[in-house]
């Protein structure tokens, strides 16, 4: 009886063990599956043209001169919330001026539905939302008009894993709608092969995967499919419902946040996701190139995100979508992100603590965005969002 | 000689410590009825805050059109028009009832089976480490099951799920419900998970049931000449059926309510009812969680309350048959 029972633990144990063995997965590597199975020759890579582009020396210490100056009285903690596309230079910009100022300034990463949400209540000093606030979402804000300051410029970047094919698969806007939409459901399409030749794409289902939340991210890629796939369009019934913080997504995993999509994409094989680029870059995930409005096919990095701005006219509210630019080397899926902060503030401390930090991220903080893979605001970009920090009011007076 | 006058001292005395006593007995009973009503108070709240709170939207598409619509697209959802009803909710029913009744096929048998070794089978030195050990799967955060779920038995149910649909899945007919192709996170996972989340539940019940059995039936079993197996069919599992039945309702309500765990392992998919059980969906625990921060659009926060209140409703009726069941199998035996 007592051999038995030995014998049906240590079985017991030895299935245990191995379940767990199975389960330990690591992060996949650029160019080798985790089976050590290759699938055919991966020539993938980025091509000449890109490594030149994204090797050439952008600036991306600008040096920005901070106009404002310091204002005395600044609240010594700030609160702030939103999207999470920002979140990691939001993380590196406190560090940074609480070591240079002494101000803690905390932000939540909830998404940029959450941080429109929490401005509107004003339930924190700022908000941060990718694609800022509507019209009439301004209009439904507790305090009165809603200032749109952009911070910082990145990208969204497609990611995929595939065992065996490295980072640098070719995709355009219309067929990255369609497999969106739901029509393209294989890696092995001829619409993709067609992109791709050289490269042996296995026959695996396409996992697409996008967010759950309301998301800036999703905005941006939704606005560029629906400038790009009329296939994208039509699924959703039309340019109204096809782009937004939310869309009712046809096919397709949702995750939490960057990090639940990021997640999704690393864990499941044939998943094909969008990503903020930072996320992709630091996760060491793969991701390809796509083509912009010239056709050519364009790497994400630092030089091909900042000519986004390039021939862009800036409404007075500075909401405007940066996809599909104009110049011939830019990435085409770029976008910003807004601090939203309410024009007449009640409290001349946060006032000043708002205006401080916002004037410290703008000048010094721009030098710190390459670090964590954004570019930073081209000059003239920077001085529209100045003007815009200078509108802040306490008590009817201008408190820069 | 006069007869001595009747003392009467008890009277007085008892009287004395009667008053006493019925002062402390009031206050103790005062504090077990405030006890309880708070009990029926929060449960009676929670019925009416939900409905008020989902008034708006009942108000506005109606109150059945949330069950006839079928799907959920907040982005659909104007502030004028009332039909149709962006917001229905059928998948996230049939997700919710799915993902337990795939939870509970598997944690019943099993729990019914792990109580039955504690208590009959193993040996006396084994029982305390073994029951201690299920206790403290009770004891891991929901979050922590989810993490496990999607880092460990995702890849660990590949290969299974994979046989699954290349074999199940390609037979006419029940074929569309288990056909892939399998991403990993699916209802049938988020089944899995559940099942291992209400067994510390089901066993614990289990295995108080199996304790009380009557020593001298098992033993009339055995004496009559019956292997171990046949004396518990007899004697333990007949008397034990509404104690197990019991267990299933506890189990139940745990698996319809579970949150955390099966929001990071379903997938997600909240716009319509997806066939298969290797496919995505999501439930109404799942949608309110992931939503409901961001609910913005017109009537979508007060959708997710209407969500939340079926939920309330389901829950309740799932209990009240329980106890239905139980009654009627306690009747049985006895």
């Amino acid at each position: 009886m007592r051999a038995r029972f030995s014998a049906v633990a240590a079985g017991v144990l030895g299935v245990a063990l191995a379940a767990a063995g199975c389960g330990s997965t690591s992060n996949v590597s650029n160019s080798s599956a985790s089976s050590g199975k290759v699938t055919g020759a991966s020539t993938v890579g980025f091509g000449s043209a890109n490594a030149k582009l994204c090797s050439a020396s952008v600036n991306t210490t600008p040096n920005y001169k901070n106009i404002i100056g310091v204002i005395a009285g600044g609240a010594k903690t700030i609160s702030g919330a939103g999207s999470t596309f920002a979140a990691p230079l939001y993380s590196t910009w406190a560090s940074a001026y609480s070591k240079a100022a002494g101000i803690t300034v905390a932000y939540g990463s909830i998404g940029s539905g959450g941080g429109i949400a929490a401005i509107q209540a004003n339930t924190v000093n700022f908000g941060d939302g990718d694609t800022g606030m509507t019209p009439a979402e301004i209009s439904a804000a507790k305090g009165g008009p809603v200032l749109q300051i952009p911070l910082l410029l990145g990208a969204v970047v497609p990611t995929y894993n595939l065992p065996g094919i490295g980072a640098g698969l070719k995709f355009t806007g219309s067929v990255l709608g369609e497999i969106y939409a739901g029509k393209i459901t294989n890696w092995d399409d001829p619409a993709l092969k067609k992109l791709n030749p050289g490269v042996s794409l296995p026959s695996l289902p396409i996992a697409v995967a996008h967010r759950s939340d309301g998301s800036g991210t999703t905005n941006i890629w939704t606005d560029y499919l629906t400038k790009e796939s009329p296939a994208w369009v039509s699924k959703l019934g039309g340019p109204a419902q096809s782009e937004g913080l939310t869309v009712a997504w046809p096919v397709g995993i949702g995750g939490k946040g960057n990090e639940g999509v990021s997640a999704v994409v690393s864990e499941t094989k044939g998943a094909l996701g969008y990503l903020e680029s930072d996320f992709a870059i630091a996760q060491h995930l793969t991701y390809g190139q796509v083509e912009n409005k010239s056709g050519n096919f364009i790497e994400p990095c630092i030089p091909t995100i900042t000519p986004a701005v390039d021939g862009v006219t800036f409404p007075p509210s500075l909401n405007t979508f940066l996809t599909d630019g104009s110049n011939p080397d830019v990435y085409p899926v770029v976008g910003t992100s807004y601090a939203l902060v309410y024009e007449h503030q009640s409290s001349k401390a946060v006032a000043a603590g708002l205006v401080n930090f916002f004037s410290w991220v703008l000048s010094t903080g721009q030098n710190l965005n390459a670090s964590v893979y954004y570019a930073p605001l081209g000059s003239a970009l920077q001085q529209l969002a100045v003007a815009q920090l200078k509108k802040i009011t306490v008590s009817g007076k201008p408190v820069a | 000689m006069t007869a001595p006058a009747p003392v009467s001292v008890a009277p007085a005395t008892a009287g004395h410590l009667r008053g006493g006593r019925r002062l402390s007995d009031r206050a103790f009973r005062a504090a077990m009825l405030a006890a309880a009503g708070i009990v029926l108070l929060v449960l009676a709240g929670t019925a009416v805050f939900l409905v008020t709170s989902a008034w708006p939207a009942l108000r506005h598409y109606g109150f059945f059109t949330f069950l006839g619509a079928d799907r959920w697209a907040p982005s659909d959802a104007t502030a004028g028009s009332a039909h149709p009803n962006p917001y229905g909710i059928v998948q996230f029913m049939y997700g919710t009832g799915l993902t337990s009744l795939i939870g509970m096929a598997i944690a019943l048998p099993v729990a019914v089976a792990v109580a039955l070794f504690i208590t009959e089978v193993a040996p006396a030195w084994l029982r305390r480490p073994l029951s201690s050990t299920v206790d403290l799967l009770a004891a891991i955060p929901s979050v922590v099951y989810g993490f496990w779920g999607i880092f460990a038995l995702v890849p660990a149910l590949h290969p299974v799920v994979d046989f699954l649909t290349s074999t199940l899945g390609k037979v006419p007919g029940i074929g569309v419900a288990f056909a892939g192709p399998f991403f990993g996170v699916s209802y049938f996972t988020a089944g899995v998970v559940l099942a291992i989340m209400v067994l510390p539940i089901v066993t614990a019940i289990c295995r108080e049931v199996f304790v009380t059995t009557p020593a001298d039936e098992k033993e009339a079993a055995l004496a009559l000449g019956s292997t171990r197996w046949e004396m518990l069919r007899m004697a333990v599992l007949p008397r034990s059926r509404s104690g197990i039945a019991g267990a299933a309702i506890l189990g139940l309500g745990r698996a319809l309510g579970e949150t955390i765990a099966v929001t990071m392992v379903i997938g997600n998919s909240v716009l319509s009812i997806t066939t298969s059980i290797f496919g995505q969906g999501a439930t109404m625990a799942s949608v309110i969680a992931n939503e409901f921060t961001e609910a913005t659009e017109p009537f979508h926060l007060q959708s997710l309350f209407v969500v939340g209140l079926w939920l309330l409703i389901i829950a309740l009726v799932v209990n009240v048959a329980g106890k239905l069941v139980v009654r009627r199998t306690r009747a049985d035996i006895a």
